[in-house]
């Protein structure tokens, strides 16, 4: 357990000392819901009805822009071939960076989230479902991005072919993750879609990073 | 020509638009295993014209 | 196929060596092609002038002559592609990385096919080419996989090392598909509680599934004729692509 720790300490520490590299990221992600009321006019009532899609696509393009440094950096400097030396396997060395990944990129977004339902005119109920779904999906689209990173970290413009690759493999995420929130007319199944948002966060983050240390391994060969 | 009814257009647009991909397919594969099988032959002979890499 | 018959070991280097499996599936080329163009004649023929209007569509049933084939080859070609990704990752089977690489554009286009026919068959009967319902578009989304895969392909410059990295995301896309499916028909059905359209197979009369068989296997041969050819000209291109980098090593030195 105890270099599992290590690897996730280390990734933190880097990403901390190293800059703002995430503050970066929750500006993207707040900018995003700032940017749609431009685009679809100030009517409070409208921006309420569509907060949770709102909310959902910005989490979604902040996963995306933040992908290529999960491993781009390790994988340049050699520290991944190190740590395939290691005596932990690769996927629990991966397992380890989404977890990093995941305090990193995803945890500021969910905190920043009370801005875009003041700015979105959110209740508080929805505001808090929005909390939830986001702490239960983003899990899931950091392990699927892990893969969509994992496989194309010796691409030298894989930063722009990963992203294309994830986005129709999370869609079920986004699906599930604003079906938590709302479910628009007819009856609520909010509480449904959560379960299966949870549901889909366990399996993509039990099997993603099998799939990354696989493609990680083959890579580095 | 037989009667196709009042959505003729449709019908006719969409085996159209199937032949034309499915030639534009047949097309490019054949092209391609052409181009290839030339550049192979070329390269087999020994006698490399273009193309070769420095 | 006859090959099955053949002792263990020696069918096994039938189609795993590259120029064996080039050397006997060739000559499969041409009666497959005769094959395909006979189905494809027969089925036509069925489908304009042997077939009558369906009662309800009328003769925008003949849409389904060319939209089932191609949506049904959507999902056959990805199953071809992730049966081969298995093979290059459990036996590291050469001809699976060429079978996958030459069944890519395929798939892509026969699923690029099967929305094009499906917006034009859904325009008259649902008044509208394009319907967020679950089957179109899961099909979509698979379009997109099937692109994602030719981009991954395409960005690799080592051919031999993209096959095992394409095979691992094509598994990841296997294993997705049916997750995207039941979430985009759960979405659906959210959105939109009465389903548009069912095609409810048996209940179809057999003068309308003799032409829809026909075709189905029509297409199906014509992928197979194709994916050979593609297979072929892909074992070519490697031994190209080895030979120009000797040539160049020779050149260096």
């Amino acid at each position: 357990m105890k270099p599992f720790a290590a690897i996730i300490a280390r990734d933190v520490r880097l990403a901390l000392r190293s800059g703002g590299d995430w503050l970066t990221l929750v500006l993207f992600f707040v900018m995003v819901g700032i940017v749609v009321p431009f685009a679809i006019g100030p009517d409070r009532e409208l921006l309420a009805r569509l907060s949770p899609g709102i909310v959902w696509i910005a989490a979604f393009l902040s996963s995306l822009l933040g992908l290529d440094r999960l491993f781009r950096a390790d994988h340049e400097d050699g520290t991944l071939l190190l740590l395939r030396a290691a005596d932990l396997p690769m996927s629990l060395v991966v397992l380890a960076k989404v977890i990093a990944h995941w305090l990193l990129t995803a945890l500021p977004l969910i905190a920043a989230t009370p801005l875009l339902a003041v700015m979105l005119a959110m209740d508080m109920a929805t505001f808090l479902k929005a909390v939830l779904s986001l702490l239960v999906g983003t899990p899931a689209l950091v392990a699927l991005g892990a893969v969509g990173a994992a496989v194309t970290v010796t691409i030298r413009r894989g930063g722009l072919i990963a992203p294309v690759l994830i986005l129709p493999l999370a869609i079920p995420v986004l699906i599930f993750g604003v079906g938590a929130i709302s479910t628009g007319p007819g009856p609520d199944q909010s509480g449904t879609a959560l379960l299966l948002l949870a549901a889909i966060s366990l399996i993509v983050a039990a099997l993603s990073p099998l799939a990354a240390a696989l493609a990680i391994n083959s890579s580095e060969d | 020509m037989i009667d196709l009814g009042p959505h003729a257009v449709f019908i006719v647009c969409a085996y159209l638009g199937v032949a034309a991909a499915i030639a534009a397919l047949i097309g490019w594969r054949l092209v391609e295993a052409r181009r290839v099988s030339a550049r192979l032959a070329e390269l087999e002979a020994g006698t490399p014209r273009k193309g070769t890499p420095t | 196929m006859s090959i099955e018959s053949a002792p263990g070991e020696n069918w096994w280097t039938r189609i795993a060596h590259p120029g064996q499996f080039v050397a006997w599936s060739r000559r499969l080329v041409l009666p497959l092609s005769i094959a395909t163009v006979l189905l494809f004649a027969l089925g036509l023929w069925f489908a304009f002038f042997n077939s009558p209007p369906d009662y309800q569509m009328g003769d925008t049933v003949r849409i389904m002559y060319v939209h089932v084939p191609t949506a049904w080859l959507s999902q056959f070609v990805y199953g071809v592609m992730a049966v081969s990704a298995i093979g290059t990752l459990v036996w590291r089977h050469p001809m699976a990385d060429v079978s996958m690489k030459a069944a890519a554009p395929l798939g892509a286009t026969f699923t690029a096919l099967a929305l094009y026919t499906g917006a034009l068959w859904g325009r008259p009967t649902w008044g509208t080419f394009w319907e967020w319902d679950g089957r179109m578009t899961s099909t979509l989304v698979l379009l997109l996989i099937y692109l994602g895969i030719i981009a991954l392909w395409r960005a690799f410059d080592d051919q031999l090392r993209a096959a095992r990295i394409v095979a691992i995301f094509t598994l990841v896309g296997a294993v997705n598909i049916p997750i995207i499916k039941f979430s985009v028909d759960w979405w659906a059905t959210l959105h939109q509680p009465a389903s548009v359209f069912r095609l409810d197979g048996p209940t179809m009369p057999p003068s309308i599934l003799t032409p829809l068989f026909i075709m189905v296997f029509a297409f199906t041969f014509l992928f197979l004729v194709l994916h050979l050819i593609g297979m072929h000209t892909e074992v070519r291109r490697r031994r190209v692509a080895s030979l120009e980098r000797r040539l160049a090593q020779k050149g260096a030195a």
